[in-house]
């Protein structure tokens, strides 16, 4: 890729003006008010870690019930938080625990993950990476962080309003299926949480128009899209993705609410409705969602593999359209997520035969990462450990993933801890991994210090034990049969148990020891160069300062 | 311009707003007041930490302030262009950002289609026990009277479709310079519009079946009540523009508030038709018919 044809953040005083950064807005105008990307990508980074903490409490709080057969600490939070007292505290605990998985999977998906690579690294990126000084539309960008503020508040204080009688919060899992989240919580719970959904959704849904124009219209001249970096492209179809399948969850949620309040019977045989509509409903967003959660990761990946690789990415095109085919054929594998409804053998060989194509284009992309290493001279810097660990568990995921592709198969492992090994497997391993890989990639350049690279290492090796201790057991007692979503077990199952509590503990210290990566490269103030990763790091961004100017690309750059 | 930014580009770089932030504190109130306003029409309670919220009153301040940022974003848009901000690539922008907003409402339309038509075609699906028994195997499901698609949604149709023509006039007068065509063409349209809607609440009022307990109802009323608020807010968007024209904003070259009304009118018309034909007269076939 070609560089600039100026640097005038170099030089601001080149043009003639002395004002050049005396545009930067005073405090609660640049914070609230903020209309420049890299503010808000940087507003979407922290409240992603505030979210991701409290969802990463709740899960710890899950695996230390789970550490031992019977229950073990909720009677004592249902009566510490709700004031529950004897049997009430030990039936307020079992719903309370409902109510915890709920919110872990609700917060890490719509209010961590995300935030963290649609709106944080790609809200930071995307411009700089594409030449462009800004988003197309910057005061949107703006209403797309701050609708996810009260999403987020309207989830966490479902938790301390009524849901079923007698009990506080939304215990029906992220799926939300009837008639659980209709008859079942009759409280205005769960009715918050419906609400959360959608203006979660609309932030997403108004953060996707503004990408999906950005990356089509404001590319650098002479950057045809078969020259777009590949987080680019990532981004441009996640986008595509969100814009889709996002309307359709908002209206099965809209059912589900006149279901609840206005007695309609959308989701009710008694008068003619059909609950299995909302699991289809809700899977065929559910499905494309998953691919959101991990397109950008892909593309992240893509970067830092090259970069420290010294190598251009291995198959380029086949690399985007691969993304392409994945988002695609995304949108048409919903019901293997419904197995075991009731669908037509028909249905279910064909949601099978296209659940496994899918492998095809993820094959590739896992292959030519490696090609790309292949031959590659390769510096093992933080990014590249998380990136690399990314690839190794992403493929363990995505195996399983292949498997429980099957409809066969799936009759004995739905809803097992199995599925709850496999999708962390490519989320909470795969899709933070990306996080994190991206994080070590771009902090020099988002906020002009260098980290510290044992911090760095430390981090990533205490979180790849620890993580890997929580989900690879949760394999062997999904085949063992272990259901997922109940508080309790038996006997049988403590083994493995005992050691995933562990595990989750061990990755505890590991955010622990991110967080204080974080502090210390502040207080240290190294100051990082314009390009810390050498030769490798060829896309936009690292021609720019570090930080980059308030307004970059003034002067658009120039691609041969 | 020139002295405010040293750029050189085309792009328009917005200085800070207070109304994505305004928007965000509505939107919240208005969703907690939403839920304290659908507790208090069925009689329950909502407490939040001990604070008794089953009140109308919450919604509806959420929802002025909603009216309010949207009235004071538009503005500034509206008054952004004027000043010439929206260079040949920034309406492009806007072409693309209205484009993919139809398109997300089209796909919020597919829900409630997916609804109509799980409905409708399974209505006889042996597994589904209940079902079965509660519509009789058809579709419609026993015992329902429906809206002769032939009287008032026939007629409903050909307003609509008018209302299609006379935005294009409108438009094209705008082309041309013609102003008064322009006034003229506007105007009509949103009568129209409201006729329709006037039909649409007439129909609505007279109709033989409810929202509640019955799937029939749900989805007839979810789909066209949802393409009614459409219609609404594709009307204030049409009378925005007309109050516009009359102010003497638009010209032959730069109109684009006003295509993406039209736009938005064209896909609530289309909308239109698929309802039409789909729950009018084929989710209708067979049954008896009412004439309110």
């Amino acid at each position: 890729m070609a560089g600039p044809s100026a640097h005038d953040h170099h030089a601001p005083a080149a043009h003639g003006s002395d004002d050049h950064h005396a545009h930067v807005p005073g405090f609660f105008a640049r914070w609230f008010f903020s209309t420049n990307h890299k503010d808000i990508g940087t507003l979407y980074l922290i409240f992603a870690i505030i979210a991701g903490i409290i969802g990463g409490v709740l899960s710890i709080a899950m695996r230390m019930e789970l550490q031992e057969p019977g229950i073990q600490i909720f009677h004592g939070l249902a009566s510490m938080v709700y004031g529950f007292q004897g049997d009430a505290a030990i039936d307020g605990g079992k719903h309370m625990y409902n109510v915890f998985t709920t919110a872990h999977a609700l917060i890490m998906i719509f209010f961590m993950v995300m935030p963290a690579l649609i709106g944080g690294f790609a809200n930071w990126m995307i411009p700089i990476m594409i030449g462009a000084p800004d988003m197309a539309f910057p005061r949107m960008n703006n209403i797309s962080f701050w609708l996810i503020v009260p999403a987020f508040l309207l989830l966490l204080l479902s938790m301390f309003v009524e849901g079923p009688a007698g009990a506080y919060g939304t215990g029906g899992g992220w799926t939300i299926y009837p008639p659980l989240s209709t008859t079942g919580q009759p409280g205005p719970a769960m009715d918050l949480a419906i609400l959360s959904l959608h203006v979660a959704g609309a932030s997403s849904i108004l953060g996707a128009i503004n990408f999906i124009t950005t990356i089509l219209n404001m590319r650098a001249p002479g950057m045809t899209l078969h020259k777009m970096p590949l987080f680019a492209w990532a981004v441009l179809i996640t986008a595509f993705l969100l814009l889709l399948s996002l309307p359709v969850l908002a209206g099965g949620i809209t059912m589900l609410l006149t279901d609840r309040n206005f007695g309609t019977t959308f989701f009710a045989p008694e008068g003619g409705g059909d609950p299995v509509l909302f699991q289809h409903l809700f899977w065929f967003f559910g499905h494309p969602e998953v691919y959101i959660l991990i397109l950008p990761g892909f593309g992240i990946i893509s970067h830092i593999v090259s970069t420290f690789s010294r190598k251009p990415v291995f198959g380029y095109l086949g690399m985007a359209y691969a993304m392409v085919a994945i988002g695609a054929v995304g949108f048409i594998v919903w019901a293997h997520h419904m197995y075991t409804v009731g669908l037509s053998l028909e249905a279910q060989r064909y949601f099978v035969f296209a659940t496994m194509v899918i492998a095809v284009p993820t094959g590739v992309k896992i292959f030519s990462w490696i090609a790309t290493m292949w031959g590659g001279s390769l510096t093992f810097r933080t990014p590249m450990v998380w990136a690399v660990g990314f690839i190794f568990l992403f493929t363990v995921g995505g195996v399983t993933g292949v498997q429980l592709a099957n409809a066969g198969l799936d009759r004995s492992l739905h809803d097992t801890y199995y599925v709850v090994a496999h999708f962390h497997y490519v989320l909470s391993l795969g899709a933070v991994f990306a996080i994190f890989a991206a994080w070590y990639y771009w902090f020099p350049k988002m906020f002009g210090y260098m980290y510290a690279e044992w911090i760095g290492k430390l981090h990533f090796w205490v979180m790849f034990i620890g993580v890997n201790m929580v989900f690879f057991p949760q394999h062997f007692l999904g085949l063992a049969g272990m259901p997922r979503r109940y508080i309790d077990y038996p006997d049988a199952f403590a083994g493995w148990n005992y050691v995933s509590s562990i595990g989750s503990y061990i990755s505890g210290v590991g955010v622990l020891i991110f967080l204080f990566g974080v502090f210390e490269a502040f207080a240290r103030k190294r100051v990082a160069a314009d390009n810390p990763w050498g030769e490798g790091a060829t896309t936009l961004e690292w021609q720019l300062s570090s930080p980059p100017p308030y307004h970059q690309w003034e002067q658009l750059p120039k691609i041969k | 311009m020139a002295d405010a930014h040293q750029k050189h580009h085309d792009y328009h770089i917005i200085d800070p707003s207070p109304w994505p932030f305004l928007g965000s504190v509505g939107a919240f109130v208005m969703a907690l007041g939403g839920v304290g306003y659908m507790r208090y029409l069925s009689g329950g309670s909502f407490k939040l930490f001990g604070l008794e919220l089953a009140h109308p009153w919450l919604f509806f301040i959420g929802l002025a302030l909603v009216l309010y940022t949207m009235f004071g974003w538009w503005s500034d848009t509206v008054k952004e262009a004027n000043e010439g901000h929206h260079t040949r690539v920034v309406s492009l922008h806007l072409r693309y950002g209205m484009i993919m907003f139809i398109a997300s409402e089209v796909m919020f339309f597919v829900a409630w289609f997916w609804a109509f038509f799980d409905a409708s075609i399974y209505a006889g699906e042996a597994i589904q026990v209940s079902r079965v028994e509660f519509t009789g195997g058809h579709w419609p499901p026993k015992g329902i009277e429906v809206l002769d698609p032939w009287h008032l949604p026939l007629y409903n149709t050909v307003i609509l479709l008018l209302s299609g023509t006379t935005v294009t006039w409108a438009h094209h007068a705008l082309l041309h310079g013609d102003r008064k065509g322009l006034v003229r063409g506007l105007l009509l349209t949103v009568l129209l519009g409201v006729l329709f809607s006037f039909v649409q609440g007439y129909e609505y009022v007279h109709a033989p079946f409810d929202f509640k307990n019955s799937i029939y109802g749900a989805t007839f009323f979810m789909a066209t009540g949802f393409h009614g608020f459409h219609v609404l807010v594709g009307t204030i968007f049409l009378l925005v523009c007309l109050l516009r024209a009359l102010k003497g904003d638009f010209t032959p070259k730069q109109h684009f508030g006003f295509e993406a009304a039209a736009w938005y009118w064209h896909f609530v018309d289309v909308v239109w038709l698929f309802l039409f034909f789909s729950i009018y007269i084929w989710g209708g076939w067979g049954a008896p018919l009412s004439h309110g």
